[in-house]
């Protein structure tokens, strides 16, 4: 389904970001990644749909190499690719509905995108996604008066109407309380489960990662060092992940 | 309980000044000194000639005595001016805010490639050098006297005034709303409606009715040069010492720039 093949990445300014990253995903699972905060996470996310530009190597998703596209050839790529982002990056101005249908940009005309004027399938999507994220009624709000929970949810429809053969998640819970962040976490998981895309999903908190995905990547300065079951994350390897620490603290399942 | 703040171990500094601006205290008094010394050098240069002050004052009571009463029996080749500095500034503002668009975008660094960059910047630069009234003598010159020429001065003018303001506003805007849309595989001009217009057009609209006042208040001045308008008709009062009218003219002047003024202001307050 998707092959990153050594994968890198070097800013302008010289940072290594990834370097030589080879990664395969060959069934509908939730991976998440995880490392400590520079770690090139957000870059291999971001250089997989190019929002970054790699510098070499390849990503190939179901056959077709999205690293050598031509500009249009990518935008018809990108439409396939779903992308939930930290700070939700809604559009603030426009409706709830406007930035869940903005998830078919890449499908209607421009004139039917300015004159707000979507198929009615697109529509009847829009509003059963938004039943489905608990937010039925809310299409008329604008984006920027939504709590930060709430926005996530938009974001997660938003990527879900492009009916995405794979979903990119770049912190999805970072801005949110502990409680938001699982309800959030949720029914992303049970929504990438039931319409079977696979998800690469960044992700600080390690207990979250442990609860939801079914696979884990650990990076450490643009290279993967971990990739294996949930619970085989143990110690030692949160240790060759981040560096020394006391991680009973860490993994502990009291805050559930 | 008490009130003292707690005990400081005695090893720990008391006292903090705010660094200043300019770390060597030598070059720092050195700078107060050299202000004050030419603040002191252009007073005495100044090299006002008391004379001609104290023969202007009568003169310039002189013309304030001939100025009243106000005279509004010309009221239709007032009205007429008026008039016609409105329909420019009307005119100017509607084709100005229409071409600003695409010339704001094209200056927006984070926008276009970089060429297209340096050349609206160019344009937007070297139309805001020039003052309204050089370019309007530059019109005038061409089109001849009349109001063609102060509508196309106050065409430049809106263009590179609204182009520069949305290129500002474009630079400024949050990129993450912009990455999103272009992450679901939209094109360019849709990304521009779903991505940028939202974050921009509150302020534009705002930006081109805070124009429209301005241009309102330039559409008095531009005629001076002969461009048109009520100030081409002002002119002509003061050459032919016509003052009474000249004031008749100046009253109106200034109540439809303060209504202006008012509208804007109201305008730009019910867009927030």
């Amino acid at each position: 389904m998707l092959e990153i093949k050594s994968l890198s990445k070097v800013y302008a300014t010289g940072t290594a970001a990834l370097t030589d990253v080879t990664l395969t995903i060959d069934k509908p699972q939730v991976v998440a990644i995880i490392g400590p905060s520079g770690a090139g996470k957000s870059t291999l996310i971001r250089c997989i749909n190019r929002l970054v530009e790699p510098t070499s190597g390849s990503v190939i998703l179901n056959g077709e190499n999205l690293t050598t596209m031509k500009s249009g050839a990518l935008r018809k790529a990108r439409r396939k690719i779903g992308m939930i982002f930290q700070e939700y990056n809604l559009v603030e101005r426009l409706t709830v509905m406007e930035n869940i249908l903005s998830g078919r940009l890449g499908y209607v005309s421009f004139m039917q995108a300015f004159l707000r004027n979507f198929p009615g399938p697109d529509v009847a999507a829009a509003f059963k996604l938004l039943d489905r994220v608990g937010l039925e009624g809310y299409q008329d709000t604008r984006a920027d008066s939504l709590s930060g929970g709430q926005r996530q949810r938009v974001g997660i429809a938003r990527a879900l109407i492009q009916n995405p053969k794979l979903l990119l998640v770049d912190e999805p819970t970072a801005s949110l309380d502990p409680k938001t962040a699982r309800q959030v976490m949720r029914i992303l998981v049970e929504l990438a489960d039931e319409e079977q895309t696979p998800t690469l999903l960044n992700i600080h908190d390690v207990p979250l990662a442990k609860a939801f995905a079914s696979r884990v990547i650990g990076m450490q300065d643009g290279r993967i060092v971990f990739d294996g079951a949930p619970d085989e994350l143990t110690e030692e390897v949160l240790t060759s992940i981040y560096g020394e620490e006391d991680w009973s603290t860490e993994v502990g399942e009291n805050d559930k | 309980m008490s009130t003292t703040p707690p005990s400081t171990k005695p090893e720990y500094k008391t006292e903090w000044d705010r660094p200043s601006l300019i770390e060597d205290p030598r070059l720092r008094k050195g700078l107060t000194f050299a202000a004050i010394a030419y603040l002191i050098w252009s007073m005495g240069s100044l090299d006002i000639d008391w004379g001609r002050v104290s023969e202007g004052l009568p003169r310039a009571g002189n013309i304030f005595s001939r100025m009243f009463p106000p005279d509004f029996d010309r009221w239709e080749l007032l009205s007429k001016g008026i008039i016609e500095s409105l329909e420019m500034a009307f005119a100017a503002t509607f084709v100005g805010v229409i071409i600003a668009i695409p010339l704001g975008l094209c200056a927006a660094k984070n926008l276009v490639p970089r060429p297209v960059y340096l050349i609206a910047r160019s344009i937007i630069v070297l139309t805001r050098t020039l003052h309204e009234v050089i370019i309007a003598i530059f019109f005038v010159k061409i089109f001849g006297f009349g109001p063609l020429a102060g509508v196309l001065t106050l065409i430049v003018a809106s263009i590179s005034f609204i182009g520069k303001m949305l290129a500002e506003d474009v630079e400024n805007m949050s990129p993450g709303q912009v990455e999103a849309i272009k992450a679901t595989g939209a094109s360019f001009p849709k990304m521009l409606i779903y991505g940028v217009a939202p974050q921009i057009l509150p302020r534009y609209l705002g930006v081109s009715i805070y124009r429209l006042d301005a241009n309102i208040r330039h559409s008095t001045v531009v005629g001076i040069v002969g461009a048109g308008g009520i100030g081409q008709t002002l002119s002509a009062t003061f050459s032919r010492y016509d003052y009474d009218f000249s004031l008749a003219i100046l009253l109106s002047i200034i109540a439809i720039v303060f209504v202006g003024e008012f509208f804007s202001s109201w305008a730009r307050g019910k867009l927030r």
